[in-house]
């Protein structure tokens, strides 16, 4: 695939492995945090955790949308099945999340779960089913949300009277800030998110720069991308000096995307967020704003009330924060598997605990 | 993803054969023949095919 | 012939009721004019309680499978096709010929005839394609909701290649490990068929019966095989490194995938070693034998893709680990839980 492929060149990826060894010589114990599920991904599909040096430590932190969905909107969401006429429409990863008793997953069957690619298919289906009350699960960073957003428009166009969002988008650097300054994570660098980027731009990392004095690059998704940003980024730190470097320009402009951004602010207002794991994050979370209120599935739909139960020996938040691995975890393989997961870090692929799980850590490794 | 087709707001991409209608209300002056970032059914950004072959030329003459 | 008289039985407009299954005209109309008619052989035709089959063979392979794949009907094939291939397969690399096969179908009240008579075409064309015959049936219907469309069982009976010496334990550090195929493409076929997420692609399923394929191949040098169905490659070599107590190493770079299971597999977040394949076979070769093994499948009809993609070793931790396109390694684990389309 072109564009794809090249950027996965095994001879470049062994160069850049060795100068990233040699950089790391002479550097104390280094945290770079990823906060994009597709790098967690990334980095576990190509195996490039095991070929880093000792020293640097690539920790992964809440960039899994999924993860960081709280259990009460789950519940919310399993309780709206039990309604007449509500087909909830979902991205696919959202299905396996826990909540208190069930999961959209194990509802499928009813047929009032289907998996979407898109908010748009949901918004044509309402279309066409106007019988029906469609409830679009609206869970993804500033990448998804402008989707969304435009879905929402479409069907404000069409006046539409069946279609609802129920809002848990989230923005991901308030709470790159939050990490940021969490002496126990100790962050000594950020890999920024590849295509939250592409839409907010690169601006909106230099206060994390300037403030915590954190080196913060851009970095694509590719194993070539990932390499070479750790490089950029062990640079920096070597040389003490904290900014931010864009090394997607393929696809990140410095602006960010105008039309997605301001789209964003049309159809979404900011608010105090909670984050499964992690705790309120405050501006962190996006609601319809007041203009676009009819399609607010909270201020249309009478959810019905749901008790929600905490995990009890659960420490995603600090698997999240990359203060403690799944290792340390009680749960982690005994009770919580992937097939039957507790917490958020192990429900989605790009949860960290999920991915311990199936790439067990370099250390335990014959 | 390719852009093989637009009309309107939508474009018809395809990569590797797989082919698919999305929407491009977030891209500026897209071109039949651009590649594409696609993510949840629209286009969010345009690849830069110049830069992306300067960066790969920085990583081939890395020593 | 019967036309003009009343029909009590089978017609391909109508739909199956719990008349058809209940052993009176109705079911016996179903039974002459869909079943028999399409998959007569002189076994099936006696239509006795049993088939008796006198076999030259002292060893024999016996199997058994369900099937439940919804969607019903899918690129490539359907629920018929599978339920003969799938039996076909687990006998073949067994390193058995396959023979004889049964089919059960439970079918619920309401199901559509024409859906079924393309069903029992299926597997018609799937007996023919792989030299079987179904020697033994039933037939079932049940209450709307009992059963999601139609489940089929099929149970099949092989004889033993002579020179078939298929087994867990001759597998030695050293070994190679050959697939016939393209990996992922029935799971893929099945995603799109399934779920609307708007694709399009020129993908199908690979359902495809192996016993001519091992028949070309079958050897003293061919120490074990398995047919990678469900949980896809890197399952099924974790089943093999876990009874052989090796590891087993495999490289990214010649796993043969389809240039569009490979590009939805990327655009979708998906795995191809986890997805589940139909057609395709692993086996486990000597060393010495892997060069001319792979040059006979190459030569078949259904192993032109055909490529040795790793390695059994000496270290004995269990473990299957995949060399990857850019230099890293990672272990490969069991599949653990369905694999969804994931947003971002």
């Amino acid at each position: 695939m072109k564009y794809i492929d090249e950027f996965r060149n095994l001879k470049i990826a062994e160069k850049l492995y060795r100068l990233i060894n040699e950089e790391a010589e002479g550097l104390c114990q280094v945290n770079f945090m990823e906060v994009c599920g597709t790098h967690t991904m990334a980095v576990e599909r190509f195996g490039i955790r095991r070929m880093l040096p000792e020293n640097v430590r690539l920790i992964s932190g809440p960039g899994c949308p999924v993860c960081v969905t709280p259990k009460n909107y789950i519940d919310k969401a399993i309780g709206l099945i039990g309604l007449e006429d509500v087909i909830i429409f979902s991205f696919g990863d959202m299905l396996k999340v826990p909540g208190t008793h069930s999961s959209l997953l194990k509802k499928k069957s009813s047929g009032k779960v289907k998996i979407v690619y898109s908010a748009l298919d949901a918004v044509e289906f309402a279309e066409k089913n106007r019988d029906k009350k469609i409830v679009f699960l609206g869970i993804g960073f500033e990448t998804t949300v402008p989707t969304v957003a435009a879905s929402i428009k479409y069907a404000k166009k069409k006046k539409l009277k069946n279609f609802f969002v129920y809002s848990g988008h989230k923005v991901m650097p308030p709470a790159m800030r939050l990490l940021a300054g969490d002496k126990e994570v100790n962050i000594k660098g950020f890999l920024c998110p590849a295509h939250v980027s592409a839409i907010i731009g690169i601006k909106s990392y230099a206060d994390i720069c300037e403030k915590y004095n954190i080196p913060c690059v851009i970095a694509g998704f590719e194993p070539l991308d990932i390499l070479q940003s750790i490089l950029m980024l062990a640079r920096q730190v070597k040389l003490n000096i904290a900014k931010v470097e864009n090394q997607y320009n393929r696809v990140v402009r410095v602006s960010g995307n105008i039309k997605a951004l301001s789209l964003i602010d049309e159809v979404f207002s900011t608010h105090d967020s909670e984050w499964r794991g992690i705790g309120v994050i405050k501006k962190s979370g996006l609601v319809l704003s007041r203009r676009y209120s009819d399609f607010d599935a909270e201020k249309n739909i009478d959810f019905p009330k749901v008790e929600t139960k905490m995990d009890k020996g659960c420490i995603c938040g600090s698997v999240l924060k990359g203060i403690k691995t799944p290792l340390e975890c009680g749960l982690f393989s005994k009770k919580c598997t992937p097939e039957n997961p507790y917490g958020a870090c192990m429900v989605s692929s790009e949860g960290a605990c999920a991915a311990y799980y199936k790439y067990p850590h370099p250390n335990l490794l014959p | 993803m390719k852009i093989l087709k637009i009309e309107g707001d939508k474009a018809i991409v395809s990569s590797g054969g797989v082919q698919r209608s999305i929407g491009i209300n977030f891209l500026k002056g897209p071109k039949i023949g651009d590649y594409v970032i696609v993510h949840a059914g629209f286009a969010i950004e345009k690849l830069d095919t110049v830069k992306a072959e300067e960066t790969l030329k920085i990583l081939e003459e890395l020593q | 012939m019967g036309e003009g008289k009343q029909d009590a039985g089978y017609n391909k407009v109508r739909q199956i009721t719990l008349a058809h299954g209940n052993g009176g005209a109705q079911m016996h109309s179903l039974i002459k004019d869909l079943f028999i008619k399409n998959l007569g052989n002189p076994f099936l035709n006696k239509l006795g309680d049993a088939a008796i089959i006198d076999l030259k063979a002292k060893k024999l392979a016996y199997t058994t499978d369900s099937f439940v794949v919804k969607p019903l009907f899918f690129p490539g094939g359907d629920i018929g096709k599978l339920s003969v291939c799938g039996t076909v397969n687990d006998l073949a690399v067994s390193g058995a010929m396959p023979k004889y096969l049964s089919c059960g179908m439970i079918a619920e009240d309401g199901f559509s005839q024409a859906d079924l008579e393309k069903i029992t075409i299926s597997i018609k064309n799937a007996c023919k394609s792989a030299g079987v015959n179904i020697v033994a049936g039933d037939f079932k219907v049940v209450e709307k909701g009992a059963v999601d469309g139609i489940f089929i069982n099929t149970s099949g009976i092989g004889e033993l290649f002579e020179n078939s010496e298929i087994a867990i334990s001759r597998i030695k550090p050293g070994d190679k490990v050959i697939i016939n195929g393209t990996i992922g493409d029935h799971a893929a076929s099945i995603l799109l068929a399934r779920e609307e997420l708007k694709f399009k692609a020129r993908i199908s399923s690979d359902c495809t019966p192996l016993n001519s394929i091992v028949s070309s191949i079958i050897s003293r040098d061919i120490k074990f095989m398995r047919d990678p169905t469900r949980g896809g490659l890197a399952t099924t070599l974790n089943e093999i490194s876990i009874a052989s107590g090796y590891n087993i190493a495999i490289e990214e770079s010649s796993i043969p995938i389809n240039k569009s299971v490979r590009a939805l597999c990327e655009i979708l977040g998906l795995d191809p070693l986890y997805m589940a394949n139909e057609g395709k076979l692993i086996a486990i070769v000597s060393k010495g034998a892997a060069d001319s093994v792979l040059l006979k499948m190459k030569r078949h009809l259904f192993g032109k893709d055909a490529r040795i993609i790793g390695e059994v070793k000496r270290e004995k931790s269990q473990r299957v680990y995949l060399e990857t396109l850019s230099s890293g390694s990672r272990i490969l684990d069991m599949i653990t839980g369905e694999q969804l389309p994931r947003i971002c």
